[in-house]
C-alpha cells in the first residue's frame, strides 16, 4: 500500500476505481427496478443478482446512496425480539451481518458489544423474561441478569439513575452488535455493482406507471423506463411512493433523532438501552457516544431536528452516567421512522402485480438490512413472500393477525 | 419552544398537547364489513401534505381538530369538531 499511496502522491489525476460505476443514462427497460439506494435496496439488488441470477436491475435513488435512514440510524443490530417470527428473522439477519466483511470485502467495523435492555421497574423485568424466554426458545443468546452483572460490564453506569429510576436488572443479549452503517450501503452497492447491476444517483421517480393493477414502467427525472417489477425500499418515503400506485397502508412517520458526543477514549464496552429512561448509548469504533432516544410525539414528513430532543435525552443520559455532564454533543440529526401499528416491518407482495413493498422499518431498519435484503430479492425473484416474512405482509392488517413487537422496540413509543 | 392554539385556551406551548392521528370518518359499526372496518382502524392516506388530525389539550381534556401540513409542520387552522371557524392559528 505505500507505494500506491506514492504513485498516486506523485500522480496528477486520481486514477484508484471509485466504488461503483457512476450511471446516468438508463436503459429503455430493466428485469426489476428498485427504488431506494440505501442498505436495503442495494441489498436486495446484490441478492437479485448472487442469488437469482437477476443481474438486468436498476437501483434508483432520489439523493446519494446511503444518504436515507441508512446513514441517520444509531447502527444497533440485535436479534432480541418478542415474537417468534421476529426473533427467527432478525436472528437471521445477525448471522448474515457476522459473515459481511468479509462477503463483501470490505471492514464494516462490525463489532460484538453485548446489549443490555435495562428494566427500571416490576412490569419491564416481566417483559425481558417473556423475551428472554422466547429467544432462548428459538435459540437466541438472551437471558435476564441481575445489577450485578450489569455493574460489571459498565461499571460507570449509576445503577440508581441519580436515584430517579434504579435499574432491577436487565435482559441480556450477548449478540448485540454495531456496525459502520455507511460501509454497509458501500459494500453491498459495490457488490451488487460488480455484478452488472446499475445504480443511479439523483434520479427520482416522479410517477409509477400501473395498468390493469400490474406495474409497467416508472417516469424519472431521467426518462421513462420500462418494467415489470418495482421494489419500494425508501423508509419514510414510502407514503409518497405508494400514492403513486394509490396503495392504502397504516404507515405513519414520524421523525426519529439521535446525536453523538465528542470523542472519548474508549470506556463504554456495552450497548446499552433504557426504555424507561428513552436511551440508547453506545461508543462508536471513533470513540463517540451514538445516543437516540424515541420517536417524536407527531407526525412530521421532514428531518428536521429540535432542541427538545438534545434537552430531554442528555438530561437522560446525565442522569446514567453523572461524569458526562461536561461532555458536548456535536452533531444531531433526525430520520424519518415508518411506523406500523404493530412495530413490525411491512414486507413482500402487494395488491398490484408486479409491486412490491419493503416498508414499515421504523427505528428497527439497520439490523435488518442483509435479510429483508435477501427475502425481498428471493420474493421479486419467485414473485411469492419468503417464508421469513410471511408474518410482515401487508394484508396481515385486513386479515386481523398482527405481529406485536411492541414490547421488543428498543425504547418506549 | 413550538406553540398551538387551543379552541378553548388558546396559544399554549405544544408539550401541552398530545398527537391523536388522523381524522377519520367512522363507518356505522354494525353495517360495515370486516374489509371496510379493518380499513377505517388502519389504513391512512399517509402521504404528505394539509391533514385534519385530533389533538388533545392535556391540562383541560379539550379534544379539537387542527388543520396541519405534515411536510411543514405548518398549522394552518384549530377547531372543535363540527365549529369550524376561518381564522388561522400559530
Amino acid at each position: 500500500m505505500p507505494f500506491r499511496l506514492l504513485k498516486y502522491a506523485l500522480n496528477r489525476e486520481y486514477k484508484e476505481p471509485r466504488f461503483f460505476r457512476d450511471c446516468q443514462t438508463p436503459k429503455k427497460s430493466y428485469d426489476a427496478i428498485i427504488i431506494g439506494g440505501g442498505g436495503h435496496g442495494l441489498a436486495a439488488a446484490y441478492y437479485l443478482a448472487k442469488d437469482h441470477g437477476i443481474t438486468n436491475v436498476a437501483v434508483l435513488e432520489k439523493g446519494y446512496i446511503g444518504g436515507g435512514n441508512t446513514g441517520r440510524n444509531t447502527t444497533i443490530v440485535r436479534s432480541n425480539y418478542l415474537t417468534p417470527d421476529g426473533v427467527n428473522f432478525y436472528d437471521a439477519s445477525v448471522k448474515l451481518f457476522e459473515g459481511l466483511s468479509e462477503e463483501l470485502d470490505i471492514n464494516l467495523f462490525y463489532s460484538n458489544r453485548g446489549h443490555f435492555t435495562l428494566a427500571h421497574t416490576e412490569s419491564a423485568m416481566r417483559t425481558m423474561r417473556w423475551r428472554a424466554e422466547v429467544n432462548k426458545h428459538v435459540g437466541v443468546k438472551s437471558r435476564v441478569v441481575g445489577t450485578d452483572e450489569i455493574s460489571k460490564a459498565c461499571p460507570q453506569l449509576d445503577i440508581s439513575c441519580s436515584g430517579k429510576a434504579p435499574i432491577q436488572g436487565a435482559l441480556y443479549h450477548e449478540p448485540g452488535s454495531i456496525a459502520r452503517h455507511d460501509a454497509v450501503a458501500w459494500g453491498y452497492a459495490r457488490g451488487a455493482d460488480s455484478q452488472g447491476i446499475e445504480i443511479f444517483q439523483n434520479t427520482e421517480v416522479q410517477s409509477i406507471d400501473v395498468r390493469d393493477g400490474k406495474v409497467h414502467g416508472v417516469q424519472t427525472n431521467r426518462g421513462y423506463i420500462a418494467t415489470g417489477k418495482v421494489l419500494s425500499a425508501v423508509a419514510g418515503f414510502t407514503p409518497r411512493i405508494c400514492k403513486m400506485v394509490d396503495l392504502k397502508t397504516p404507515i405513519v412517520i414520524h421523525p426519529l433523532q439521535a446525536c453523538v458526543s465528542e470523542p472519548m477514549k474508549p470506556w463504554l464496552d456495552t450497548i446499552l438501552v433504557s426504555g424507561s429512561l428513552h436511551v440508547y448509548v453506545s461508543q462508536s469504533s471513533r470513540g463517540e457516544l451514538v445516543m437516540g432516544a424515541s420517536l417524536d410525539p407527531y407526525e412530521v414528513h421532514s428531518t428536521r431536528s429540535t432542541f427538545d430532543f438534545v434537552e430531554g435525552l442528555t438530561s437522560h443520559i446525565v442522569d446514567m452516567f453523572p461524569f458526562l455532564s461536561n461532555v458536548k454533543v456535536v452533531r444531531q440529526w433526525a430520520g424519518m421512522a415508518d411506523m406500523t401499528p404493530d412495530f413490525a416491518p411491512i414486507m413482500g407482495k402487494t395488491p398490484i402485480e408486479g409491486f412490491y413493498l419493503d416498508a414499515g422499518w421504523g427505528t428497527w431498519g439497520f439490523k435488518a438490512t442483509p435479510i429483508s435484503g435477501k427475502t425481498m430479492a428471493a420474493t421479486m425473484a419467485n414473485d411469492k413472500a419468503h417464508d421469513l416474512i410471511h408474518s410482515f405482509r401487508l394484508s396481515r392488517f385486513e386479515d386481523y393477525e398482527l405481529t406485536g413487537e411492541k414490547g421488543a422496540a428498543s425504547v418506549g413509543h | 419552544m413550538k406553540l398551538l392554539k387551543c379552541p378553548i385556551n388558546g396559544v399554549r406551548p405544544v408539550s401541552e398537547f398530545i398527537f391523536g392521528g388522523e381524522f377519520r370518518e367512522m363507518p356505522d359499526p354494525s353495517k360495515a364489513t370486516d374489509a371496510e372496518w379493518a380499513a377505517y382502524v388502519f389504513y391512512r392516506d399517509n402521504a404528505p401534505g394539509i391533514k385534519k388530525e385530533w389533538w388533545f389539550h392535556s391540562p383541560s381534556g379539550t379534544w379539537f381538530i387542527a388543520e396541519r401540513n405534515t411536510a411543514t409542520d405548518e398549522v394552518l387552522t384549530t377547531y372543535l369538531l363540527g365549529k369550524k371557524q376561518a381564522e388561522s392559528t400559530v
